[in-house]
């Protein structure tokens, strides 16, 4: 960007107008075609640089308007348009997600430098800290228990009912506090779908070198471990069900195939949040199984 | 307050704003019987004691270091609380929680608000407190004594000054109404879009924030200004364009804490302006310009303490309005 200023320097300044406007008797004489040039070179200069801090103003601002990349937004984020304008880019929610879901934005990414998003495949939001503590961590309401009155909703994104926590079931207080979904799965490719070819699971899930982080209610309630550290060894895969934090989002049913024929394949129901386990866990390369980012329930 | 401290007062408002520094209308009696002795001394015996001054005095640098040192653990403590997960001082820079206090930056709190047009009980409580925090400590102190992005355009402001030392470059200055526009534009930009726009662009922001989470391409755009200002134009973003300078600014005009100038042992050599990132806040010093005895700087300085170090005489100090009196 500086250095598109430089050749403007070299601009042949006007004639100074002091050669054309006679000096009032009296008056300070006038300043020297110098100091004239001089103040001009000055103000060419702001002026360029006033073009250059707001062009590059816009630059972080227009993929916001034209792209649009949707991205998965931290659990109780409001509709894009309204969580761009007050996220503060803090990165509290970063902070204190115990699994390290969500991360920041970057230049690049086109979404709001320093905005915060989850990349489900690699580290899904598991709901591991029970009382969605981003939400509680956010400091100017970007992310919210519940909406204030005069932000709309959009349709199928409320959900029907608190959202129950699998692992929270036996607590007196199982739900969670959670009133609109921030996507919805979707199997995008049932053909590969383990479940579908009625394949089971052995080892781990995303190999040995896989970084994401799942609780794990039988190991520890309260301390989310490698997924890698945890082996299956299941003899019909139904991990994307297994592993679901939220009761009744998903399960494996028989279905009709395209052809007719009977077939079982995992099916998603309107509980689900879209909290992303689901994509995190799938074994198959690249996954079965994705969340779609601000995807409302539609039946 | 006097009257004559009063008009610079008000003086200084419109040279933070971007007016240029003008010379003073009116000298208290006092302080003209000062000038009108300094015009008469002796030019020899002048340049006699200050030759002495100088022969003692070696470069100080206390103020810089220990505003570093705040500035680094400032930074350090945002960091290691996230690392090492201790929960001291939680977020970054925009927006941050203090043991639990919310500590929101009034230039972003703003942009939000104007974005968002809608705030809550927490942004309230969080931009109040940090303007009671900088009302108290002094403005732009938040600049000099917080911001990273400050410390790296210092750095850079030595390379460009070695480097107009030896004739490769030439500082390129600009129109100081500039900042004023640029904190329109951004306001202007967030109510309209409906986005923080200068969040975006914002170096403070993409600093710490990478000193917190971790560098990221936005550092790109950080050492273009560095570079900018290394080989054009003198410490440009915080003198031209920043618009948190003049906010924390006018937070500061009430601030008891600030540097003050006495004019009695002032040699007027001007070694403060040439140091300061504002020096038409020190305007004060240039010879026949100080309107009394003890004039303080304007809402402009960011009480870096550069000028106070550097002074041979002791003229500029730092000061808390009131303390004196309650001691």
């Amino acid at each position: 960007m500086s250095e598109q200023r430089d050749p403007a320097e070299e601009l042949p300044a006007p004639a100074p107008a002091s050669a054309s406007s006679p000096a009032a008797p009296g008056a300070k004489p006038p300043p020297s075609r110098e100091r004239l040039q001089q103040a001009r070179r000055k103000w060419l200069r702001t002026i360029l640089l006033t073009g250059g801090v707001t062009g590059a103003a816009l630059s972080g601002f227009l993929p916001l308007v034209y792209a649009r990349t949707k991205r998965l937004r931290p659990p109780g984020a409001l509709d894009e348009k309204d969580f761009l304008a007050s996220c503060i880019k803090c990165g509290q929610c970063v902070q204190v997600c115990p699994v390290q879901a969500i991360k920041l934005a970057d230049l690049v990414d086109g979404f709001g430098v320093g905005t915060p998003y989850i990349d489900a495949r690699e580290q899904a939001c598991d709901f591991s800290c029970d009382a969605v503590q981003c939400i509680l961590a956010c400091p100017t309401g970007s992310l919210v228990y519940k909406k204030p009155s005069f932000l709309g909703t959009r349709k199928g994104a409320r959900l029907a009912a608190a959202p129950i926590l699998k692992a929270k079931e036996k607590d007196a207080e199982p739900t969670l506090n959670l009133a609109e979904r921030i996507g919805v799965a979707r199997l995008t490719r049932p053909e590969s779908c383990l479940a579908v070819k009625g394949q089971g699971f052995k080892g781990q899930t995303r190999g040995a070198s896989f970084k994401g982080r799942l609780r794990y209610m039988e190991v520890d309630r309260w301390k989310p471990i490698k997924v890698a550290d945890h082996p299956y060894d299941i003899p019909e895969c139904d991990l994307c069900v297994r592993e679901c934090p939220v009761k009744g989002a998903i399960s494996i049913e028989t279905v009709f195939a395209p052809d007719g024929s009977k077939r079982k394949s995992p099916v998603i129901h309107e509980p689900c949040v879209g909290c992303g386990v689901c994509e995190m866990v799938c074994p198959v390369e690249p996954t079965c199984i994705v969340v779609e980012a601000r995807e409302v329930w539609n039946t | 307050m006097n009257q004559f401290l009063k008009n610079r007062f008000f003086d200084q408002i419109a040279v933070m704003f971007g007016r240029e520094a003008k010379k003073p209308v009116a000298i208290s009696p006092v302080a003209q019987q000062f000038h009108t002795m300094k015009r008469a001394t002796n030019k020899e015996r002048l340049a006699a004691m200050i030759r002495e001054h100088h022969a003692t005095g070696k470069k100080v640098h206390t103020w810089r270091n220990r505003r570093w040192a705040v500035l680094i653990l400032a930074n350090l403590l945002f960091t290691v609380s996230f690392w090492l997960d201790i929960q001291v001082l939680e977020g970054a820079l925009t927006a941050s929680r203090f043991i639990g206090f919310h500590l929101i930056d009034l230039n972003s709190a703003l942009q939000v608000m104007l974005a968002h047009k809608h705030i809550i009980v927490n942004l309230v409580i969080g931009t109040g407190t940090v303007l009671v925090l900088w009302l108290l400590l002094g403005g732009r102190t938040f600049c000099s004594w917080v911001c990273p992005y400050h410390l790296l355009a210092e750095w850079a402001e030595n390379i460009h000054l070695w480097l107009v030392k030896q004739k490769l470059v030439t500082d390129q200055p600009m129109d100081r109404r500039l900042r004023t526009g640029s904190w329109l534009v951004f306001a202007a930009l967030a109510l309209a879009t409906g986005y923080t726009v200068f969040e975006a662009i914002s170096p403070t922001g993409i600093v710490s924030r990478a000193l917190i989470y971790g560098p990221g391409l936005a550092l790109l755009w950080v050492l273009a200004l560095l570079f900018f200002e290394v080989f054009f134009s003198r410490r440009a973003w915080c003198r031209y364009a920043c618009p948190i300078g003049l906010t924390y600014g006018v937070v500061g005009i009430f601030s008891p804490v600030r540097v003050k100038y006495s004019l009695a042992e002032c040699f007027h050599e001007g070694d403060c302006r040439k140091v300061c990132l504002v020096p038409h806040v020190l305007d004060t010093v240039i010879k026949g310009r100080a309107v009394d005895v003890e004039v303080p700087l304007g809402p402009d300085c960011t009480r870096c303490g550069l000028c106070v170090d550097t002074c041979p005489t002791g003229s500029l100090k730092f000061e808390v309005k009131g303390l004196s009196k309650l001691m």
